[in-house]
Formats: structure tokens, sequence, C-alpha cells
């Protein structure tokens, strides 16, 4: 800034750790009270320190699941919800740059036509066609499986229109250049555009995994089966009984794992995470 | 932007487009011309049979008094949620992009909320504010204040607004403090020397050059509430009580599922394609603004 004044870092100081408080408060409590038994979280008079039933918690909410609710244990969602996020992550990568590709390096006709066809489903989130949608995939005997879960979500524009911007900051004279050395479409894919794209296809799919693992309403949807819940819809599941029945503190232990990866990977890949979000809203 | 070398395969594109054309037409297009259709016709409860009733459907639905209601929270909701969670946002990025040692860890801080998804961040702030458990709770009692969330709509809907903005916070000050690094510091100093103190240079010079950011993030924020926040409003309240937090959204969940009323759905699907459509009207004429800027 243009003058400097030591009072003015300091009032910086202390209101961004007040936001970092804010935003952490909510987490440290779930975190203190996956740590207490069942009767000291349910009792309203919860100490702001960690307890000693931690390992049991986890165990309990990972291996065995509730015993009031008889649920899934959470290491069968905590696949499931690795499974789905992957799945819609690399199948979105895999769908959109292929076709960014045909969209950006080919000239056919109906190609305008085929990028708003694809464009256009940037407008409507699952979200407002969500029965029909759910029609579809019964429809097709998918209800209850990994397909069901992920397809539907991977029919998104986002994929296909940052590939498409990525393909063209790269410098025609690449092409000109393979194909001078005798290189057709796959080999000027493979050998020259895939590893150009790297850096790209790792910000889609931390962005895109992150959306993949927070999907709430349509797994909810579509698993009947509890051995194919999530562990998003899972969390909810575990406080529908009466709120005196509900284990909380294993729904809080479960809201922690539910959390971990995700925020992992904001953390650890910072920086492919910022890229991906600030290029996919562009 | 067109490239000026390419290829001149016949078949390749096609078959390149072939996946993502496939999963488009039969989970995009093909279910969202089924809402426009069903929206028209009048089913029984078991789905046996159905006829075609033309706009009965929205003439019902704009008879109903829930869904004027459904609207109005939507818009106090969205506009609560995107005025507090854009002016904190900007309070603490304004304040990351001060010259500070720490302001990449405080970054790093501040973001990580944004991978906690919204039916967890739900169950986490009903969690501290559960009338009979809850930690904060406690001393809103102890005060005097008769806090419950699960009977006192007002109080749900300040527990849910408070839960959709906690999770927003980050994303607007990811985008806030680029906006701001964007700004030349030259600007900046011009108007220090003109004798603007910081307060009147964030007004002057700072707020009308973040105004691309600001508005592009309003856009983003109104379609984050209208969707995304599902999550949250079926973990904290579930629409509930006596549906003061049932958003647009949520209505058509909860009249297709539990009123299993598939036709009214429908149309309130078509009602909110409508304004999601409008809406990204709207940011589209503001990108090719901010392409001219």
């Amino acid at each position: 800034m243009v003058e400097h004044r030591p009072w003015n870092d300091i009032i910086a100081y202390a209101i961004l750790t007040f936001g970092v408080f804010i935003v952490a408060f909510p987490v440290y409590l779930a975190l203190i009270a996956s740590t207490h038994d069942a009767a000291t979280v349910v009792g309203g008079n919860m100490p702001l320190s960690p307890g000693s039933h931690t390992l049991d918690n986890y165990y309990r909410a990972i291996f065995v699941g509730g015993s009031r609710t008889s649920r899934e244990p959470v290491g069968h969602m905590l696949l499931n919800s690795l499974i789905s996020a992957t799945g819609i992550a690399v199948g979105k990568i895999f769908i959109s740059i292929l076709s960014a590709y045909a969209v950006v390096y080919f000239r056919f006709p109906f190609r305008k036509t085929a990028f708003w066809i694809i464009f256009v489903t940037l407008m409507l989130p699952v979200e407002v066609r969500i029965y029909p949608t759910y029609k579809v995939v019964s429809d097709l005997h998918m209800l209850d499986t990994y397909a069901g879960l992920i397809l539907p979500l991977i029919a998104s524009a986002t994929g296909t229109l940052l590939f498409r911007q990525f393909f063209m900051t790269v410098p025609d004279e690449l092409l000109e250049a393979s194909r001078i050395d005798g290189a057709g479409p796959f080999r000027f894919f493979k050998d020259t555009l895939l590893p150009l794209s790297v850096t790209t296809i790792a910000a889609l799919f931390v962005i895109q995994f992150i959306y993949g693992w927070n999907q709430y309403l349509w797994p909810l949807l579509i698993t009947t089966q509890d051995s194919m819940q999530t562990i998003v819809t899972g969390i909810k599941k575990m406080l529908t009984t009466t709120d005196e029945l509900a284990e909380w503190q294993l729904a809080m232990a479960t809201a922690v794992l539910a959390m971990l990866p995700p925020v992992a990977v904001v953390v650890f890949m910072q920086r492919l995470f910022v890229r991906g979000l600030v290029e996919t809203e562009k | 932007m067109e490239k000026s070398a390419f290829f001149n395969s016949k078949l390749l594109p096609y078959l390149l487009l072939v996946p993502q054309l496939i999963i488009t037409f039969v989970f995009f297009y093909w279910p969202a011309s089924q809402a426009v259709w069903q929206s028209f016709l009048r089913e029984d409860a078991f789905g046996l049979s159905s006829e075609f009733i033309g706009l009965e459907n929205y003439q019902a639905l704009l008879a109903q008094p829930e869904y004027y209601k459904a609207m109005l929270t939507t818009l106090v909701f969205s506009s609560l949620v995107a005025v507090l969670s854009l002016s904190i946002a900007l309070l603490f990025a304004t304040q990351a992009d001060k010259n500070l040692k720490a302001a990449p860890v405080y970054k790093t801080l501040m973001i990580w909320p944004y991978a906690v998804a919204p039916a967890v961040a739900g169950v986490l702030w009903i969690f501290m504010f559960h009338p009979s458990l809850g930690t904060l709770a406690r001393p809103l009692r102890w005060m005097g204040f008769d806090w419950n969330p699960l009977l006192n709509g007002n109080h749900a809907m300040t527990l849910v607004v408070m839960a959709a903005v906690w999770k927003q916070i980050s994303y607007n000050f990811l985008f806030f403090l680029a906006g701001l690094q964007s700004i030349p510091k030259s600007v900046l100093e011009a108007g220090a020397i003109d004798g603007a103190g910081p307060m009147r240079r964030f007004w002057t010079i700072v707020f009308p050059l973040l105004s691309p950011t600001t508005f592009f993030l309003l856009v983003v924020n109104i379609v984050y509430v209208f969707f995304d926040t599902f999550g949250i409003i079926d973990a904290v309240t579930g629409g509930g009580p006596a549906g003061s937090t049932t958003t647009m959204v949520y209505k058509v969940y909860a009249d297709g599922r539990l009123g299993g009323d598939l036709g009214s759905s429908a149309a309130q699907s078509v009602v909110l394609m409508v304004i999601v459509i409008a809406l990204t009207a709207i940011q589209f004429r503001y990108v090719e603004r901010k392409v001219q800027y």
C-alpha cells in the first residue's frame, strides 16, 4: 500500500484472524464433537476441548455404523464417494477434451451447431431437471449403480469450454510443424497437445473432483440401497431419526471424514485449485 | 476466434464429438424436454396414466399462495446471502491485499471452506445452533433469547442464511482478492499524492475498478443460492418450519417427491429454467462488457 502505518497492519491482522476464526469455528466444533461420547454431546454442555473417545467414534463410524439407526458404516460410503467423484472428474475430462479437440482443430459441417448444443447445457444445472433425469436413469436401469451416479453429472459444458479456451492459446505453428513431420490427428493429439494440456487437465480434475464429491441431491434421489450411498448423503440420514436418538458424535465424525478429502485437495493443490476455479468461470 | 491451421478429416471430428453428444442428449436434452412436456400433463399418483391439460399446471401453480411464498423466500434468501457474503468477503479480501507477510497463509486459511459440501456445511451449522445441544444456542438462551430454528421460521431462515454465507465467503474472497491485485498500484499512488486517504481511495478508486468482479460475483452468487444451497436447506431445516425456508428449487424437489405432483413440479422446473436462462443472458452481456474494459 502507499503509506505504511503500523496500526494499519495490526487492524488487517485482527480482521483476518477474526475471519479465519469464523471460517474455522464450525469445523472445530465438529472435530471436538467427534472426540466425545454421545452423552456429552447431546447433554448440551460439550466442552471446547477434545475428549477421549476419538478412536472409538471413528472406528465405529467407519467400520460398524450407528447402533440405533442401523445405517451402513461410513467406510463403504467413502469408497462410493471416491469412485463417483473420480468417475465424474475423469469422465468429464475425457469427453470434453475430445469434443474440444474436434471443435477447435477440425473444420466440418455442423461444427458450430455441435458447439452450441454442448454450450447450452451450461445454463441448466441438474437440480432444475431432476425428476425427468431420474426417470431417464431409471428407464436405463441405472438406479443404484455407479453409472447412474456419474453419467448425468458429466453432461455439462464447463470442461469443453475450458479446453477450447486453452487450445485456442496453443500456437498454430505447433500444428504446422507436426504436420511437416508427418503427424496425423492422433499423433498431434498424443505427442503435442496432451502434454501441453497437463496443467489444465489437473486443474479441471481438482474442481470436478470437489464438485463430484459434494453432490447431494442427485445421489439422494437415485440411491435406494444403503450400500450405494455416498458419504455426503449418509450424514444427513444419520440425523433423520429424532434428535434425541441421533448419534451426533458419529455424525460429526462422518462430517469430518466427508470434509477431509476435498479440503485436502484444496489445501495441498491450491495452485491448481485456484487456476481451475478462475478458468472454469471465464 | 478461429484456428488458421486445422485437420481436414471427414469422419474423425464426429467420432470425437460422439461421447459428449450422446451423454448430453440422453441426460440433458431428453430430460429437459420431458420436463417441458410433463408440465402440460396430469399424471395420476402412480404414473400409470396421463392426460394433456394444457396450461392448467401453470394456472394451478400461479394460484397457489405457497408458490408466491416460495418466490418471496427465494428472493429474501438470495439477497441476504449475496449481500452478506459479498460484503464480508470484500472486507477480508481488502485486508489480505495489504502488504502483509502472512497474507499467503491467510489466503489458504480463508479458501478451504469452498471444498465443504453444502449438505455438510448445513449439518455443521445446525449442530452449532441446535436448540437443545448447540454450543452457540446455549449463550443465546442464557441471554433470554428464545432461540429455536426448528420451530421459528425467522430463526430457521437466519440459520440457513448464515450457513450459506459461511460456505460462499471463500469463493468471493478468492475472486475479490484476484480483482484487487489486478488494480494497478500507480492509480492508488496517484490518489494518495492528491491527498486521498485509505477510505476515500477505496470508495473512489478501488470499488469502481472492482465493479466488474463484483457484478460477476453477484450473478454467480445468485445462481449459487438458487441451486447449490439445496443441500444446506435440506440438512438444516428440510424446508420448514411450515415452509418458511422452502425456496423455489426446494419446492420442485418437495412437490415431486413428497407430494408426488410431477406435473406441478415440472411446471416449476420450467419456470426455473426461464429464470436461469435470463440470469445467464445477463451474465453474458456483462462478460462482453468486460472484454471491452
